[in-house]
């Protein structure tokens, strides 16, 4: 028989160190060349401009009602015109977004059979997991930021760089007041969207199929939204993961209150590292048959 | 793997009796206990004779702790009965009180005429409830015929209250809310301070309170605890004789007014002003007429949307009775009879009540009225101010709940009641010209206030605040600059006006908070006023409304004098003034201790993450499992060792069973067994994919686990290819092996491909492949960086018989260079003529180890031309007949 310490038989293949396997350049190519990421952020970049065709074509706001609603200011600048494009899109739009980006990152693997080549090349598992967590919450962030971004672009060629004007009073807002707190927004919308994405996450390493976990995530918003307009649920509501989505509205407000968007953030981050975390628990444990 | 099924039965016991012990809770939760009350019809004698016999309809509500407890009254608002209280009495009486509820005389069942809470009526049947309350055994007596008794209600209870403290002594404390201190001040008010002989009559709401005595009521009462003027009520709905004969044209001129009420109100609403004979009935109903006889705690209630009666009413009531020495508290709530109040705000205020209640009936050991009676001594003394903890709280709008959007009720404290004139005073600069109104003919239009009755249909501040109109050519406006910094104003803001013409003028003073959209005037409040104009121009002293408001940064304070207003009466003679300002300024109340209550995140805000942060640690840690052995096992040279292998599939039966073999290098290994032999399992196990249940596998000396470095000196392909189908076959490759982290030039790219053979179609996307292409392309992948272990499951599928026949050149060459190949296939064919080493297996467990040569020597048939490997396989699976 050989001889232990043979150099030619070493306890690994030449050059090969786990810390350097699954590099997230590699794994966003990976991702980057697929169909449904160009069509999804395809999708972000042409909405804003969707929406200010259809501002510009359709016909004025009714203007019924004495209360300004976001959307009849949606053409009164950039900054409004995106805040308006993002209150549309939060609810539903970006999180299926976040929900395709985290929902199939490790299921679609799976499904196409290169989860056991990329085990056994072998990117230990943990390391797989991060490595795909973070591209994915790395694209997701993009997708968040982007349709926000574009609009405020659109926005601003179609309907000028105005001051924010808020819905409800009609204050407004300087505009160089308002830049940083858009910011706020943008990174709070991101936050609050972790929940959809640790859930799809979760579910991505809990099934073959990708549009399962795409689909559970999505479907846990929308029980969540439902449950959330039980009144009779008082104040346990906000506990649901999507209760305090919309705050970020305070911010846009003459006296800006982050006190919502702070509950948001901790019922969000509380829910994300757990299901993060049971993600992690479970993959490492799990017998890969696919 | 039974183990995890094992897991699996603990997760959903555990499951089962959270949601088992969940609705238990549910179900058995401690419920304040169902209260039940008894109807009792209590004759009283009152009237100024002692001679009228009068049956109070009431119900006794026994507390539900057992035993003697204190005593609640709790009275109705005007045109409610008893029924309104029934849920508020029921809570008390769960809360360890024992409650009566009754309907005033004139009220609901009651019979008996309305008296305005008359210290000859209503009061003396007050005295006599009291005294039927001393003979329950369910109440705590004090002393003989002296039961522990607090007394509490809104508006029209709120004054029976006060005016039963004053006049019997054993009552303990009271909880009056949004009431009066002057009927006579409430329904003819007068700005300057010359008394309601000179008031402007409160028309619309004197209408509303007189109406409703009659028959139905149209007052609707967001009125929080006790208080109610609980429209529509049952009781009183019906009229006086329900049933009987037709009302006489007394009845349905007066209702169930006391006569002397009746014509009093015909003729002051006829000629809309205050008789001294109206301003002495009216104040004998009032706490006015008692002073200094209010000497028991008091928690005094008072509505900031009140036209009916504002916050002066609670100050003077404050006042008078904290000069006795007796602890008073002022709180100023949303809503009141004008509405827009927050139910929020109303639990608030109920809990409030029912703490000033335990405060000074449960917990007091004695009486909580001695705390008063104790200061008669010193009575006369300079009247000691309402201080304390928390003495002061006023409601204050917070914006809006982030998750709810709905509004959000903050309430603010002080230690100190400051009165309406402010803890401190500021002058605000405010200026216009003399400007000439004028009165209409007739006295209409008018300009538009509050609208009794309607505000709590109209619901919150932004929509009454629609409602205020003022008239162009009726009123004068006055301005402050912008403000450079927000104003709080808390109390009554003064100014002084001048105003030429001559005879009696009646205006009406207004302070809008004018900013960005429509100005707002707080609270729909206005000031009535009369002055003797005189054309060298009369000074007054306004007292404008009490409110309290936060004008913001940038807004100003618009004073706006008008001639008219809907809920007042004014004069018909068409007539023009001129007004203007005495001095240039107002008069600001304020009073910066106030203090909200840091209404930061809860606790949880920060509690929830870190916990969820512990728990999350805790479950990577506790699931930390088959990874610490990872580099277990000595580096040697045997390609593969497999002992003891078992795997069990969820049901229990066995994958793998017991399997052991060795490879040694330079070995072409053919896996034989029929499907379902376990030969997968084996493989993928060998690739750290799945677990085994027991027995272990090495390679290289190193033991499997999942993850372990030494699978990088495997090449494996197994159950099919796996590549990304919107990627070429290159860059698939290429991607692979940047994915495995090693350094490019060891993939040997190009040998592989030639491997694969599939020319052009390398820089097609896999998903155009054939299954034939996938699979070459799948074993080229394997074979990137030449591993030392290659293992290829059914190689040969999808193959062509030339490619098949280089693809077994390929695995003998590889094997010849020192490495090794283990290959399962179903082509026993194909396995005879390139493996040098055959293990069988079926069922999981292992029939033959051992080269070629021996499986076909020892297992041939005795009887056929040569040895078969088909023979010799179908005979050891036990498939030969």
């Amino acid at each position: 028989m050989s001889v232990n310490g043979n150099p030619a038989a070493p306890g690994y293949a030449p050059g090969y160190a786990p810390g350097r396997t699954l590099s997230l350049r590699v794994e966003f190519v990976r991702q980057l060349r697929r169909r449904r990421t160009k069509a999804m952020f395809g999708l972000l970049l042409a909405l804003p401009w969707i929406l200010v065709v259809a501002f510009q074509f359709g016909p004025g706001p009714a203007g019924q009602g004495n209360t300004l609603r976001l959307s009849d200011l949606a053409t009164q600048g950039g900054l409004n015109f995106a805040a308006f494009a993002l209150s549309v899109s939060a609810s539903f739009l970006l999180v299926v977004a976040v929900a395709l980006f985290c929902g199939d990152t490790v299921a679609s693997e799976a499904d196409w059979s290169s989860l056991r080549y990329l085990l056994a090349a072998p990117v230990p598992r943990d390391r797989l997991l991060r490595q795909k967590l973070i591209v994915a919450m790395g694209y997701s962030a993009a997708a968040v930021t982007v349709l926000p971004l574009m609009a405020l672009v659109a926005g601003t060629l179609a309907f000028g760089w105005n001051d924010i004007q808020v819905p409800g009073t009609g204050e407004t807002i300087p505009a160089a007041d308002a830049l940083p707190r858009f910011a706020v927004v943008v990174g709070y919308a991101l936050v609050s969207q972790f929940v959809v994405a640790s859930m799809a996450f979760l579910l991505s390493v809990s099934t073959d199929s990708p549009l399962g976990a795409v689909g559970g995530a999505v479907g846990l918003v929308i029980v969540s939204s439902i449950l959330q307009a039980v009144e009779a649920l008082g104040s346990i509501r906000e506990f649901l993961p999507t209760f305090w989505n919309n705050a970020w509205t305070d911010a846009l407000t003459p006296d800006p209150d982050y006190s919502g968007m702070i509950k948001g953030v901790a019922v969000s981050v509380t829910y994300s590292v757990i299901l993060i975390a049971v993600a992690f628990r479970r993959f490492r444990a799990k017998d890969v048959v696919s | 793997m039974t183990f995890r099924g094992g897991r699996r039965a603990l997760a959903a016991l555990v499951a089962l009796a959270l949601v088992v012990v969940g609705g238990l809770a549910w179900l058995l939760w401690p419920s304040e206990p169902r209260v039940h009350g008894q109807d009792v019809a209590i004759p009283v004698v009152d009237g100024p004779a002692d001679d009228q016999r009068v049956t109070l309809d009431a119900t006794f509500y026994p507390p539900a702790s057992g035993g003697r407890a204190p005593a609640v009254l709790l009275a109705h608002g005007f045109g409610g009965s008893k029924d309104d209280l029934r849920d508020e009495a029921a809570r008390l009486a769960g809360h360890g009180y024992a409650v009566l509820t009754w309907s005033a005389r004139g009220f609901g069942r009651s019979t008996g005429e309305i008296a305005l809470n008359s210290p000859d009526y209503e009061v003396k049947d007050v005295r006599q409830l009291v005294d039927w309350l001393a003979r329950r055994p369910e109440v705590r007596l004090d002393g003989n015929g002296d039961p522990r008794v607090g007394v509490a209600g809104g508006s029209y209870g709120g004054a029976i209250a006060l005016m039963a403290a004053a006049y019997d002594d054993r009552i303990d404390a009271i909880a009056p809310q949004i009431t009066w201190y002057d009927l006579a001040d409430a329904l003819f008010p007068e700005s300057t301070g010359q008394g309601p002989e000179q008031g402007v009559f409160k028309k619309m709401w004197a209408g509303l309170f007189f109406g409703a005595g009659g028959s139905t009521s149209p007052f609707g009462g967001p009125i929080g605890s006790a208080a109610g003027f609980a429209g529509g009520s049952t009781g009183g709905s019906t009229g006086p004789a329900p049933g009987g004969p037709a009302p006489t044209a007394r009845q349905v001129q007066c209702g169930r007014f006391l006569p002397e009420i009746c014509e009093m109100y015909q003729t002051v609403a006829k000629t809309g002003r205050a008789t001294p004979e109206a301003v002495k009935l009216l104040r004998a109903s009032s706490p006015v007429s008692v002073p200094g006889q209010i000497r028991i705690p008091t928690l005094l209630v008072q509505g900031q949307r009140d036209s009916l009666f504002p916050l002066g009413q609670a100050d003077a009531n404050a006042r008078v009775i904290a000069a006795t020495g007796a602890p008073v508290e002022v709180m100023w709530m949303g809503g009141g009879h004008d509405g827009g109040g927050d139910d929020a705000d109303s639990d608030w205020v109920r809990e409030r009540v029912t703490a000033w209640l335990d405060r000074w009936l449960k917990d007091s050991p004695v009486p909580g009225v001695e705390a008063g009676r104790a200061s008669d001594a010193g009575a006369g003394a300079a009247a000691p101010g309402i201080r304390g903890p928390d003495v002061f709280t006023v409601s204050r709008d917070g914006g809006r709940d982030a998750g709810t959007r709905r509004p959000v009720v903050v309430h603010a404290t002080g230690t100190a009641y400051p009165g309406l004139y402010g803890a401190t005073r500021s002058q605000l600069r405010i200026s216009g010209p003399d400007q000439e109104i004028a009165n209409p003919p007739g006295g209409s239009p008018t300009s538009v206030s509050a609208v009794p009755g309607l505000g709590s249909l109209l619901g919150g501040a932004a929509a009454g605040s629609g409602m205020a109109m003022d008239v162009p050519g009726q009123s004068a406006v006055f301005e402050s600059a912008p403000l450079s910094r927000p104003l709080h104003v808390t109390g009554t803001p003064m100014v002084r006006i001048k105003v030429y013409g001559t005879g009696e003028v009646t205006l009406f003073a207004k302070l809008y908070d004018a900013g960005g959209g429509r100005p707002v005037l707080p609270s729909n409040l206005v000031a009535p006023l009369r002055v003797a104009a005189t054309e060298k121009g009369t000074e007054a002293t306004v007292t404008l409304p009490a409110i309290d408001r936060s004008f913001a940064a940038g807004h100003r304070l618009r004073l706006v004098l008008t001639t008219t207003d809907l809920g007042y009466a004014t004069p018909t003679a068409p007539a023009v003034y001129r007004v203007g300002l005495a001095e240039d300024a107002l008069t600001i109340p304020s009073d910066a201790s106030l203090a909200t209550p840091a209404t930061g995140p809860g606790w949880w805000t920060w509690a929830l993450p870190l916990a969820a942060i512990v728990i999350a640690t805790g479950l990577l840690l506790t699931g930390r499992r088959r990874t610490a052995a990872a580099e277990d096992g000595a580096p040697d040279g045997i390609p593969l060792r497999v002992t003891g292998l078992t795997k069990r599939y969820r049901n229990g039966e066995k994958a793998v069973d017991d399997l052991s073999f060795q490879v040694e290098k330079g070995q072409v290994l053919g896996l034989l067994g029929p499907n379902g032999a376990g030969k997968t399992t084996t493989l993928r196990m060998m690739m750290g994919l799945i677990h085994p249940d027991e027995g272990e596998i090495h390679i290289f000396g190193r033991r499997v686990v999942p993850g372990a470095p030494v699978l990088s000196r495997l090449g494996s392909f197994v159950e099919g290819p796996g590549f990304l189908p919107h990627l070429t076959g290159r860059a698939n490759l290429e991607l692979y092996w940047q994915a495995t982290g090693r350094p490019s030039r060891d993939a040997h790219l190009e040998e592989a491909l030639e491997i694969a053979g599939l020319g052009s179609a390398l820089d097609r996307a896999v998903r155009t492949y054939s299954q034939g292409m996938r699979q070459r392309l799948a074993i080229a992948q394997a074979m990137l960086g030449l591993p030392d272990l290659l293992v290829l499951d059914e190689p040969t599928n999808g193959l062509d018989p030339p490619q098949i026949a280089e693809m077994r050149e390929v695995l003998k060459a590889y094997a010849e260079g020192g490495r090794t190949v283990i290959v399962s296939s179903h082509l026993l064919g194909e396995v005879e003529q390139t493996c040098s080493h055959v293990v069988v297996m079926r069922r999981g467990r292992l029939m033959f180890h051992g080269s070629v040569g021996d499986l076909l020597g020892v297992r041939s048939p005795s009887d056929g031309p040569g040895p078969r490997l088909e023979d010799a396989f179908l005979d050891l699976i036990g498939e030969n007949r």
